[in-house]
């Protein structure tokens, strides 16, 4: 198996379902880091047979809630002196603002200029979502 | 507390609320003289963004038999949105003169981003294929009138289900009263959404069930709600043309429903229910539609707290 070594002090975005690393990647732009990052994609997992991880060395500020929705399932590591100070686990949020953009092409937010798309949760087991403006449906399973 | 509140959504009020709203509407039947002096001094702001000569004017009538005045545009071809002026600054502008709004709009959702920005009370007058909320409070006072009551009763609704904002609306309102069930009457291709089934009738456990035709189903309802096949709901004319006439309530489907069956309608109608039953007790529609300018009086005095 490949060998990262482990990080000092940082973070490890660990349990990603294999193929959304990459998203969680961009999302948090660390293409763009001046610092030291990881992204391990299809790793061996215990819990899931497979997964992706991220290990970041450094201490950024994470939107912990929209990491929730991108995927549920990961767990957060905060790390200092090389050992786990904190596990988070996350969960979808309530509310996702100007992440997503509703698809329906009658919404109000296909024309206005500036306006944020915004979506509620509606079912957390399924990971539906709804469209603020229009009721549009958003599943998160896609 | 309606004062100072909008109407977006008809979940926006609680069914207590509603009740208030019908009672007060029921007052004003039985003695409009009284309430000729209510909204005195009141402006109303109507901006059509899309034309609803009947929606408008129900809305203007009520304001003026209020005693109120009445401004707006009736296209946004007339107003400053022509020039390409954004939605919040037209609310932030109309609110700075008017004392209430009532906004129809073609994009769904938009009387709702525009409620965020409106220093008075914003009425939905209709967004797209959406909401329609003041058509479900004339649709559930016409039901309340007509019935006694708006609980345990089997209503039948008709035709275009998928884009038909009222038919989405009176769902929505109704699914909250008791005992309440549906029978969905259309062709598959314009049957309700899939936001509709989940997010209100599985999510509620309703009891309803789909079906293609009128006939099947018509000896079972307590109420008929007809729905215009809309013209400009579709991409192409060759669907319409195909699915125009499919449902048309005539008096021979007329000969196998209940006696004190009440049809309703939106309104307007094309060919949907037949003239022959215009002259039949069961028809409801055209009640219907003056008890509509009545609940606009009653929301109207209520939002603005003056009733």
């Amino acid at each position: 198996m490949l060998n990262i070594n482990s990080i000092t002090k940082g973070i490890v975005i660990d349990h990603i379902k294999p193929g959304y690393g990459i998203k969680i990647f961009e999302y948090l732009k660390l293409d763009k880091a001046n610092f030291t990052v990881a992204l391990i994609m299809n790793a061996t997992s215990r819990k899931y047979g497979r997964k992706d991880m991220i290990k970041i060395e450094n201490v950024i500020d994470l939107d912990l809630t929209m990491l929730g929705f991108i995927d549920p399932n990961i767990t957060i590591n905060i790390i200092e002196d090389e050992k786990i100070v904190e596990k988070i686990n996350l969960s979808l949020p309530e509310k996702v603002e100007g992440i997503i953009k509703c698809k329906n092409p009658r919404c109000i937010t296909s024309e206005e200029k500036g306006i944020i798309h915004k979506f509620v949760l509606l079912d957390e087991n399924k990971g539906i979502y709804k469209c603020e403006y229009c009721d549009q449906i958003y599943s998160w399973e896609g | 507390m309606l004062k100072g509140r909008h109407l977006i959504d008809p979940q926006d009020f609680t069914v207590e609320e509603l009740d208030e709203i019908f009672s007060l509407a029921e007052e004003i039947i039985k003695n409009p003289e009284d309430f000729a002096h209510t909204c005195e001094g009141k402006i109303l702001g109507t901006l059509f963004y899309e034309p609803s000569t009947r929606t408008r004017l129900s809305f203007e009538t009520a304001m003026l038999r209020l005693g109120g005045k009445v401004v707006g545009f009736s296209e946004p071809s007339s107003s400053s949105v022509a020039k390409g002026e954004n939605l919040p600054d037209t609310i932030r502008t109309v609110g700075s003169y008017t004392d209430i709004i009532a906004m129809r709009h073609p994009k769904e959702g938009a009387p709702k981003y525009a409620s965020q920005f409106s220093p008075v009370p914003l009425i939905n007058a209709g967004d797209g294929g959406h909401q329609h909320p003041t058509q479900t409070l004339t649709d559930l006072l016409t039901i309340k009138i007509a019935k006694g009551k708006i609980s345990n009763l089997t209503i039948g609704l008709c035709g275009d289900l998928k884009f038909g904002r009222t038919v989405h609306s009176l769902i929505k309102a109704m699914s909250r009263y008791e005992n309440i069930k549906f029978i969905l009457i259309s062709p598959n291709e314009l049957q309700i959404p899939k936001y509709i089934k989940t997010e209100v009738l599985d999510r509620k456990l309703i009891n309803y069930i789909e079906v293609e035709r009128l006939e099947d189903v018509i000896d079972s309802l307590d109420i008929l709600y007809m729905t215009r096949v809309q013209k400009e709901r579709f991409f192409n004319e060759a669907d319409y043309i195909r699915l125009k006439d499919s449902y048309i309530l005539d008096r021979e489907k007329l000969k196998s429903a209940k006696k004190d069956l009440t049809i309703l309608h939106p309104l307007p109608r094309v060919n949907e229910i037949s003239m022959e039953v215009d002259s039949d007790p069961r028809a409801w529609y055209f009640k219907q539609v003056k008890f509509g300018m009545f609940v606009r009086m009653a929301l109207i005095a209520k939002l603005l707290g003056v009733s």
